[in-house]
């Protein structure tokens, strides 16, 4: 496994595998994040605190009370020599509705403008995005917010040039070959296409965030009437158990970690 | 621990930004939690140490002065750090007070803090205080409605639950001195997408805390550094921790503090160590700073170094003979303590309260 060990200051180093978005990288960092998993709860890397996949790199925080880079360098390089040299993550299969920008204008005011400059109709647009199941790669930014790809090329725009103070949150957005999902109202910069009426993030939730890196998410299109009776139905406070048996993809048993 | 009764401490005014902080929530960077937690985390747990309270136990954190609470019920015990100073008044006699101690406050007096030139964070702690935990942690991260009473920062009328727990009045043996040394950075992760010049800029010029700073990051005013030809001003997304110095294309470093986003795509030319980032924090805009490479290893030694000193300043607390009278000259004209002591009993967390010890 070819990667680089960067240095990022006395709590942290960054595993790098490359520069760019690549399903490859993404297997890779994948692979690097189990075994290190691994080693962690076998109790061999004593003093390692968290780590944090990337769409290319996968960071290792430790606590310098603890552990030293000195004593965690070898012990890294040599799980990363035993480790597979790519994983396909199993996550759980999701299907989100959401009401896309053609059947309510508010709910993704970029829809016209992105069909446009793709030299597509909206419909098309929706078919598009809403056609494939995307892989969760990475959550951040915000607290649950999903990375997700790939995006049809045929629907890739670069970002805003003017990002938008105030995103809603539930807003369904593109950028570039991503996809995702705003758990909370936020600045954001990425094509607003539709809302979906799932809530992303509990503090009541065991795991915090619905979605875990590796899950993969597929939009089905509902109307006004469907969209606006889901909100009310789900409301504030839904048990994740309740969302998993309602928005989990029958058949997909995805593991957990 | 004999008589504990419970009472009340209002928020009359926050101030310009005040929030229930601990230690925070450390492990949820997967799912794009960021650590949260007390941006000066030694003073907090000195604040806690005053009182007797666990280290990690949460307390007011506040940002610029201005905060003003009142006891309501019973007596409480509250503790001051940082480089503030208080005034206590509201049922009879106004007394003032130093930072680096506790007090009980009497049913209806009110406590205002005012921060010291060039300060722009401090504690308030709270005995006995309970506020809920929300995974795992009170910290308060408003961006996830985590934390604190209600997700959210805290507002007057906002009621936190405390308790008198003995009524005696503790203070370090010494106040922190303020270093002046340049604050330490490991180089990297990607200090290859600057200009040679550039980095050699960015470690022996001043720069200055800009006004744009609160618990996410902290914009710095200087030279502006640029980007390497061919390498550019964007990478694809990596993770960020707190300390990470981001240069966006403006070439201006911002520096990511304890409620930063998780991960960045500006490249991150270097990182204050965790020894240096709460002396950094703490910094009120206007006031410059300059940087300084080290190598891990002795970024971690200081790291050690660090926790060694707190512990030995939480061994050192004294007892206060009686109500109000702190001797100022003890606490303000003492050596220095938190930054001069590296070698003292490590392992002791606030075990010596009320036990006056020398320094070694």
């Amino acid at each position: 496994m070819d990667f680089r060990l960067l240095d990022a200051g006395d709590t942290a180093l960054t595993i790098e595998f490359g520069e760019t978005v690549d399903r490859r990288l993404l297997a890779r960092v994948a692979a690097a994040e189990e075994i290190l998993a691994q080693r962690v709860a076998a109790g061999r890397l004593a003093g390692v605190v968290e780590t944090v996949p990337t769409f290319r790199s996968l960071t290792v925080i430790y606590d310098p009370l603890r552990t030293s880079r000195s004593a965690l360098e070898p012990l890294i390089r040599s799980a990363l020599e035993q480790a597979a040299s790519a994983v396909a993550r199993q996550g759980a299969l999701w299907e989100f509705p959401v009401c896309y920008g053609d059947q309510l204008p508010e709910a993704g005011p970029d829809l016209a403008d992105l069909a446009e400059h793709c030299g597509l109709t909206p419909a098309e647009v929706v078919e598009l995005h809403s056609g494939v199941a995307y892989e969760v790669h990475l959550i951040g930014f915000l607290p649950g917010f999903p990375f997700m790809g790939d995006l049809s090329t045929r629907l890739a725009r670069p970002r805003r040039v003017e990002p938008r103070v105030r995103v809603p949150a539930g807003s369904v957005a593109t950028a570039g070959a991503l996809t995702g999902i705003y758990p909370w109202d936020s600045p954001g910069g990425w094509h607003l296409i539709g809302r979906c009426p799932v809530p992303l993030f509990s503090a009541d939730w065991a795991r915090a965030a619905l979605l875990q890196p590796g899950d993969r998410v597929r939009f089905r299109a509902v109307g006004v009437g469907e969209y606006h009776s889901l909100i009310t139905r789900i409301g504030d406070g839904q048990s994740i158990d309740r969302l998993e048996r309602e928005f989990r993809a029958a058949g997909a048993a995805g593991r957990r970690r | 621990m004999s008589s504990r009764t419970a009472g009340l401490l209002e928020i009359v005014h926050p101030g310009a930004w005040a929030s229930l902080q601990d230690l925070g929530r450390p492990g949820l960077r997967r799912i794009g939690v960021p650590r949260s937690g007390a941006l000066e985390p030694g003073w907090l747990r000195l604040a806690n140490a005053l009182l007797g309270n666990a280290e990690d136990c949460p307390a007011i954190e506040m940002i610029g002065g201005g905060l003003v609470v009142r006891a309501l019920g019973e007596p409480l015990q509250v503790a001051l750090a940082g480089r503030l100073s208080a005034e206590v008044g509201g049922t009879g006699s106004r007394r003032r007070l130093p930072s680096w101690r506790s007090l009980t406050l009497a049913p209806g007096e009110t406590l205002r803090c005012v921060m010291l030139s060039g300060a722009r964070v401090g504690y308030l702690a709270l005995a006995g205080i309970d506020v809920p935990r929300r995974l795992g942690s009170a910290s308060t991260c408003p961006r996830a409605a985590l934390g604190g009473l209600d997700g959210q920062l805290l507002g007057p009328g906002d009621r936190i639950p405390g308790a008198l727990i003995d009524g005696s009045e503790r203070r370090l043996a010494a106040a922190p001195e303020s270093e002046a040394e340049p604050i330490r950075v490991v180089l990297g992760p990607q200090d290859d997408h600057f200009e040679r010049r550039s980095l050699a800029r960015f470690l022996d010029t001043a720069y200055r805390v800009s006004g744009d700073a609160d618990r996410m990051g902290l914009r710095l005013e200087g030279p502006r550094l640029r980007h390497a030809a061919g390498k550019g001003a964007e990478i694809v997304s990596d993770a960020t921790v707190p300390g990470s110095i981001q240069v966006p294309g403006h070439g201006l470093p911002i520096v990511l503090l304890a409620d930063g986003q998780t991960i960045g795509g500006y490249p991150k030319i270097a990182t204050v160590i965790s020894a240096d980032l709460p002396r950094l924090a703490v910094l009120a805009p206007g006031q410059t700073v300059r940087f300084t490479a080290v190598a891990v290893s002795a970024a971690e030694n200081l790291a050690r170094a660090r926790e060694a000193a707190l512990r030995a300043a939480i061994s050192a607390i004294v007892e206060l003979p009686h109500r109000g009278e702190a001797d100022l000259q003890a606490l303000y004209g003492g050596a220095n303590l938190i930054s001069g002591v590296v070698d003292a009993c490590p392992g002791r967390a606030g075990g010596a309260r009320g036990a006056a010890q020398e320094q070694p």
